[in-house]
């Protein structure tokens, strides 16, 4: 399958906090975590997350386990995130929400540049240079792939 | 299966490092912030049946008692279904999930999961605990299974003793610098030596805690007749596990009788430096709890400090759990550090994840015997560092960091 979007750019080690605060969790909504995504990290952020590719520095979503984190980035409309290294909470709880993840370095990628990932491969394309991501294992796809754990499961009890 | 020369994740999980497993989960358990979140994920599921009510706990440690409606509405709605769905339910006060864990409801060689990065804490007593995200609870209560990666081991051998004001939070501080916020990430650490036999119990609750905050799946300590003796003070019997000749991924080699009182610098778990670096910065709060430093050793090291004397900054002190905080009491610590002038709050995570009792105002600094100081999580605008339980206490005297060996 092939993805795309505009790229946002983060650093190293954005944790969980960052993602979503702590004071935004008791809610069922939403909405409230993807306006409020990454408010700890830079308040610009929010508004740019429909329909983008976060390219993040290593071990994004280093922390706690709050699924808020994932969530907020769906809800917000984050196509996929790409990351040399994912902390594993974080990368199993996109993989459980539908959420696209790529593990690979990205280089010279701004704000906005374009970017078009294919998920069989799978790689990154940025600015003409392809990025080969390391592949998933085919439990993660499969649960990519039916759209988050609770359509896997649904499938399996079929 | 299994070679003879297995670490003990691999004996657990029943498989080589690098293979997938699907494994029945022995403890499942959640918390009124992720426990409501998973409830809502299993609404979303086609089979929302629950595979094994008798495995899982509920325990109210992150907002306990609630602080507002929204709260207070979210737990009425998860406190009915546990109930309804015979879960084992701990309600406002019992502790910390992952201290009321390790108090008898957890034993060696289980797969324990918890919906709290910091359920890791369990691999103090051999048990193979790890955190997960709100969904795979749902999933886990839906089917009583899920899958795991078994993972590489990280060896941390640990020699010697720690001697003097050194706490085993300061071994913890220690090792994360080590391997960084991202060295141990899909991988499992493994405690391994002398120092890992001879720490007490609670120390290695406190090092195991910590695992996660190098990207650590699972932090392990072999079950031995401390992990016995320990659990049988909660009326359950455990077997030990004999440590195998393994080929660990990498070694981090760790003298305990050469650690000097830590502090982590903000906003960096891994930015461990001697708290004497900062002596003389002042203080807006000290905090001492959390799963990483509120049992009743932490506590007892903090009141042998404060007995007699008064803190001179805002210092709170939140028992892990209820049992702590009765034994605290028979004990007499509860009364010391009271009359030093600390405020003592019901038994759960209390400010830790910046969300109600003890929150910084911006610009405050504060000292804490907390797992986390990331950026604005305990107070937008605060910075706060990390230390062990006698650097709590030697600093709220002063109102200042300072070390506990220039306490006399």
């Amino acid at each position: 399958m092939k993805l795309s979007g505009h790229a946002v750019v983060i650093g190293e080690d954005v944790d969980t906090d960052m993602i979503i605060a702590g004071r935004y969790l008791r809610t069922k909504d939403r909405s409230v975590w993807a306006e409020h995504a990454f408010e700890d990290y830079d308040k610009t952020i929010a508004g740019k997350l429909k329909g983008s590719v976060i390219i993040a520095g290593k071990n994004v979503g280093c922390g706690s386990s709050r699924e808020q984190a994932a969530a907020a980035l769906k809800e917000a409309g984050v196509v996929a995130i790409v990351s040399p290294s994912f902390a594993r909470i974080f990368f199993r709880n996109c993989v459980n929400l539908g959420l696209y993840v790529f593990e690979t370095e990205v280089r010279n990628c701004k704000d906005g540049d374009f970017v078009t990932l294919d998920t069989g491969v799978p790689c990154a394309e940025v600015n003409g240079v392809f990025y080969g991501a390391k592949p998933l294992s085919k439990r993660m796809n499969d649960i990519l792939n039916a759209g988050g754990l609770a359509e896997y499961l649904g499938e399996k009890q079929k | 299966m299994t070679a003879e020369n297995s670490t003990l994740s691999e004996r657990i999980l029943g498989a080589p490092a690098g293979e997938y497993v699907d494994k029945k989960v022995d403890r499942a358990f959640a918390h009124d912030g992720t426990g409501i979140q998973a409830l809502i994920a299993l609404k979303g599921f086609k089979n929302q049946k629950i595979k094994d009510p008798g495995m899982i706990s509920i325990i109210y440690d992150h907002i306990a008692p609630a602080n507002n409606t929204t709260a207070a509405n979210l737990q009425h709605e998860l406190r009915d279904f546990s109930c309804s769905e015979g879960f084992s339910f701990y309600d406002v006060g019992c502790g910390i999930c992952h201290q009321v864990m390790s108090e008898g409801l957890c034993l060696p060689g289980e797969i324990v999961v918890g919906a709290d990065s910091h359920s890791c804490t369990m691999g103090a007593l051999g048990a193979f605990a790890t955190g997960v995200g709100a969904t795979d609870m749902a999933g886990i209560w839906a089917t009583g299974e899920t899958w795991f990666k078994v993972p590489e081991t990280i060896e941390i051998n640990l020699s010697g003793e720690l001697g003097g004001f050194s706490d085993p939070k300061d071994a913890a501080l220690l090792y994360v610098k080590k391997l960084g916020m991202d060295g141990g990430t899909y991988k499992a650490l493994e405690f391994t030596g002398e120092g890992a036999e001879n720490m007490p119990v609670e120390g290695r609750l406190t090092l195991s805690n910590m695992a996660v905050e190098t990207g650590a799946k699972a932090g392990l300590f072999y079950s031995d007749k401390k992990t016995q003796e320990y659990l049988s003070g909660f009326g359950k019997e455990a077997g030990r596990q004999a440590k195998q000749d393994c080929t660990y991924e990498s070694s981090v080699e760790i003298d305990l009788s050469g650690i000097e009182p830590l502090l982590a610098v903000p906003d960096r778990v891994d930015n461990a430096v001697p708290v004497t670096k900062y002596s003389g910065t002042n203080l807006d709060e000290v905090f001492v709890g959390t799963c990483t430093n509120g049992r009743y050793e932490d506590l007892r090291r903090f009141a042998g400090i404060v007995k007699g004397k008064k803190v001179s900054v805002r210092t709170i002190v939140v028992p892990a759990s209820r049992n702590v905080l009765l034994k605290a009491l028979s004990g007499g610590l509860i009364e010391d550090i009271v009359k030093a002038g600390c405020t003592v709050c019901p038994p759960g995570c209390g400010p830790c994840l910046g969300a109600h009792m003890g929150v910084l105002g911006e610009g405050e600094v504060g000292l804490s015997t907390a797992n986390r100081n990331f950026r604005n999580r305990m107070g937008v605008g605060a910075e706060y560092f990390l230390c062990s339980p006698s650097t709590a206490a030697a600093s709220a005297l002063k109102g200042e960091i300072t070390s506990p060996e220039d306490i006399s």
